[in-house]
């Protein structure tokens, strides 16, 4: 009974060790150390940004300006860092300005009602090239040495990265099931006015999702700008899509109000290897968006059979 | 088959006959051998409890799911493979408790669905379509622009242009499913006006209804159902509403409401001379006292919902005031509601009275999760406890309290929605339409409930469309026309009559001067 509600979890896990298990018997190569830790080091920061994510569609919005944002933060990042802000400083600060650019998000969706998918279609648009005019599309160079403070310098400073990331995660799991506020997530995502009406407030829940949407994206950038000598202006392209994909594969209903962190792990690692495990097993490597799309399908598709199943076993 | 003439009274000839239907969902009996016979020009009630396998005989006969065995017979031919599309083409229509227009359509254009067909490269004839629509609405004796977009009609307004559209596809099997639920006295008794053209006309009407009182008004035959079985088929003027009531549950209910001794206590909620443009309330006094059971009575539209909806910092009020035990408060949010002890059962369970995807535990704990955190977090254990209690106080009927509510029946959602108000320890309680399509043990049971919290000092507020719920559980009766009280009555002298009479006091509101009380 129990385990049966986690039943989206189990498939994608399912999937996943599958997907695992046919990469192992192709190349048992891929299961080297350092191949793992490059896995896990690269999709930390996409992880950090879908965290972000569920809570955005649990809440039941949408955000598709986030790569945009981190695009905005790992240059603010930079040009921070070269300006002479010590680097214990450069979190608080990009925080600060991922969780502004949110509440800017938040202000007009969760306080003013507009549409989410338009409103950050719009800011998508407007950091991207507010960045490219800015920046006139150069990289941020000559930054300071101490910069990669836990990003190259240190042989084990990477797995940090990834260490910091599951701490949120896990932070955030607890919070979404222990405090006041996950469960008027949970209960504006399934039903706004019902939500209202027992006397949560809608807006300011929807608000401060995307304040903190906007905060992880920030965290997201800075951790990984930090393991490189230079920021790319052109980052984070496409970054809204990994982190939804990895949302809906890991079973978090697009319409809001039902999902986990847990699933979103599990989709977020799954989304993550499967480039790499084309690339062991042979396969031409461009494939790999046209077997994420699939995947995408295929957990819709499983969403569904698993719902009519679940009516079918009710009547 | 011949058209059936005007003036045809009920013929003896069965137009629809249902023999021996069964149903199981997933091992599960809904209906095991249910019989049922309609006439032409015949209105035949179908009642019985939720749950007894009403719903699912109207989907069988309109083809929506299919029988396990059984035979429908249209006529006396054997309706084979019936599905949505066989059904219509055949004659039968449903119209059911929510309208199902396009909201964005025109009136014309509603009716035009589903009577034209839709071949490429022909062009639409609109001065026809619109011609169609002006001659069914007035068959219907419905004053409607047809040209008028349906989401902006009313409830009512959009039953009739159901009904002109059942109409325009010859329907001569007409399925009407609690068609007064959301209707007013007035717009029912009209209504009733219109099935009785439609009979004259011969056609054969299956109509299902929890309001027992209305059966007599309108039905020629009752057929009762009760777990799935067909109980018994009596003509309506041979039984009365206690015999139906006892064939329905099968055992004698002791009286149809609780009786109440109560003394009433301080006053609660006052409101002096109340307003809200937006809401449509203006200059409304009304208290309520401590222990005691206010009914609201009022036509649809007469600002009763309104009125709790103000109350509750919906929709915040902007002239007057609001008293709670003396006190002036000001209240513009539900949030600032509930913390002041005010508990609103909204009208529209299946929409906001609850949180379909969240289980019953966290739906009971939803307006009360400040008192239920220790150190910040949630206490699941207490939750559980809570849960529990209340599901067993209540007799909400489910097999384990973190089930989605969405698996409930709807009394049972009820009761959950009731649950979270009984939490919050409420001083004043506004229950809108709270037995609204639940079946009568549930309501037996809300109704004892109400009680029982008046006897610990609870004030309620009670709205309701159904009279006889109205005048049995009110100590007073406060009578709402055009957004303000038209008149209130004492429980001893109030009578559906003098109600009704308030209710469209033409002075007040702003009511069709064609209606007389």
């Amino acid at each position: 009974m129990k385990l049966s509600r986690y039943k989206r979890e189990i498939s994608a896990a399912l999937a996943y060790a599958a997907l695992l298990m046919a990469v192992g018997v192709a190349s048992p190569s891929f299961f080297s150390a350092a191949n793992l830790s490059d896995l896990a080091l690269n999709n930390a920061p996409v992880l950090l940004v879908a965290i972000g994510m569920t809570m955005v569609i649990l809440v039941g919005q949408i955000d598709i300006s986030v790569g945009s944002q981190f695009a905005v933060c790992s240059v603010a990042a930079g040009w921070l860092a070269r300006s002479g802000v010590p680097v214990p400083l450069l979190l608080p600060c990009v925080l600060l300005i991922g969780a502004s650019m949110g509440a800017f998000n938040g202000l007009l969706i969760g306080r003013m009602g507009l549409p989410s998918i338009i409103v950050t279609l719009a800011m998508l648009v407007f950091w991207r090239d507010a960045l490219r005019w800015t920046t006139e599309g150069a990289w941020v160079q000559d930054l300071p040495t101490n910069f990669q403070w836990f990003g190259l310098g240190q042989a084990y400073g990477q797995l940090l990265i990834v260490a910091v990331a599951m701490a949120v995660l896990i932070g955030f799991s607890w919070m979404l099931r222990n405090l006041r506020q996950g469960r008027a997530i949970y209960a504006v995502g399934s039903d706004a006015e019902a939500a209202r009406l027992a006397g949560i407030e809608p807006p300011s829940v929807i608000f401060n999702v995307f304040v903190l949407m906007g905060a992880l994206t920030g965290m997201a950038a800075l951790l990984n700008a930090v393991r490189f000598t230079s920021v790319p202006s052109n980052a984070g392209l496409g970054l809204e899509l990994k982190a939804i994909a990895a949302v809906v594969v890991g079973g978090t209903a697009i319409t809001g109000g039902r999902g986990r962190l847990l699933g979103t792990l599990i989709g977020a690692a799954l989304l993550g290897t499967i480039g790499t495990a084309l690339t062991f097993a042979g396969i031409n490597p461009f494939w790999e968006k046209a077997i994420q799309g699939a995947i995408i399908l295929a957990a819709l598709a499983a969403d569904r059979l698993i719902d009519e199943w679940r009516m079918r076993n009710q009547q | 088959m011949p058209r059936l003439k005007h003036g045809l009274r009920m013929t003896d000839s069965p137009l629809l006959e249902a023999i021996d239907i069964t149903k199981s969902y997933a091992g599960v009996r809904a209906l095991s051998n249910a019989t049922f016979e309609l006439r032409a020009g015949e209105v035949h009630a179908l009642i019985g409890e939720n749950g007894a396998g009403k719903s699912t005989f109207i989907k069988i006969i309109t083809g929506a799911v299919e029988a396990d065995s059984g035979e429908i017979r249209l006529l006396g031919e054997p309706l084979a493979d019936n599905s949505p599309r066989v059904s219509k083409a055949l004659g039968i229509a449903a119209i059911y408790q929510q309208p199902a227009l396009f909201r964005e359509l025109s009136v014309a254009e509603n009716i035009a669905i589903g009577l034209e067909q839709v071949e490429s490269g022909i062009r639409i004839d609109w001065s026809e379509r619109r011609s169609r629509a002006v001659d069914l609405l007035a068959q219907v004796g419905a004053k409607i622009d047809p040209d008028t977009e349906a989401g902006e009609l009313t409830m009512p307004q959009q039953q009739l242009v159901e009904i002109a559209r059942a109409l325009g596809a010859n329907a001569r099997v007409l399925i009407l499913d609690e068609p007064t639920a959301s209707l007013s006295e007035e717009d029912t008794r009209k209504l009733f006006h219109l099935i009785r053209e439609l009979r004259a006309r011969g056609v054969g009407m299956i109509y299902i209804s929890h309001r027992l009182e209305e059966m007599p008004m309108i039905a020629d035959r009752v057929t009762v159902l009760r777990d799935g079985h067909t109980i018994d088929t009596r003509r309506m003027i041979d039984v009365d509403r206690q015999q139906l009531i006892r064939m329905m549950v099968g055992r004698e209910l002791s009286a149809v409401f609780p009786q109440r001794q109560v003394e009433t206590g301080e006053v609660v909620l006052e409101l002096l001379g109340l307003g809200c443009v937006a809401a449509g309330i203006k200059d409304l006094s009304l208290s309520v006292r401590a222990g005691e059971i206010v009914g609201l009575a009022g036509l649809v539209g007469a600002g009763r919902t309104e009125l709790a909806r103000t109350i509750f910092g919906l929709t915040p009020a902007d002239s007057g005031e609001i008293l709670l035990r003396g006190e002036p408060v000001k209240i513009s949010s539900p949030a600032q509601a509930i913390a002041r002890g005010i508990a609103y059962l909204p009208e529209d369970r299946r929409r906001h009275g609850v949180v379909m995807e969240l289980p019953i535990s966290a739906n009971i704990t939803l307006a009360s999760l400040d008192g239920l955190s220790r150190f910040g977090a949630l206490d699941f254990r207490r939750e559980r406890e809570i849960a529990a209690q209340y599901t067993e106080r209540l007799g909400i009927k489910t097999p384990a309290i973190y089930a989605p509510v969405s698996t409930l029946s709807g009394g049972n959602q009820q009761k959950v929605a009731l649950s979270r108000w009984l939490m919050t320890q409420p001083s004043l309680l506004i229950l809108d339409e709270p037995t609204q399509g639940i079946d009568i043990g549930a309501k037996w049971e809300i109704h004892a409930l109400m009680t029982e919290l008046t006897s610990q000092g609870v004030a309620i507020l009670l709205i309701s469309s159904e009279l006889p719920e109205i005048l049995g559980m009110s100590d007073r009766i406060a009578v709402m026309c055009g957004g303000t009280i038209a008149g209130i009555l004492d429980r001893a002298e109030a009578d559906q009559q003098k109600i009704l009479a308030l209710a469209l006091t033409p002075a007040l509101g702003e009511v069709d001067s064609t209606i007389r009380p």
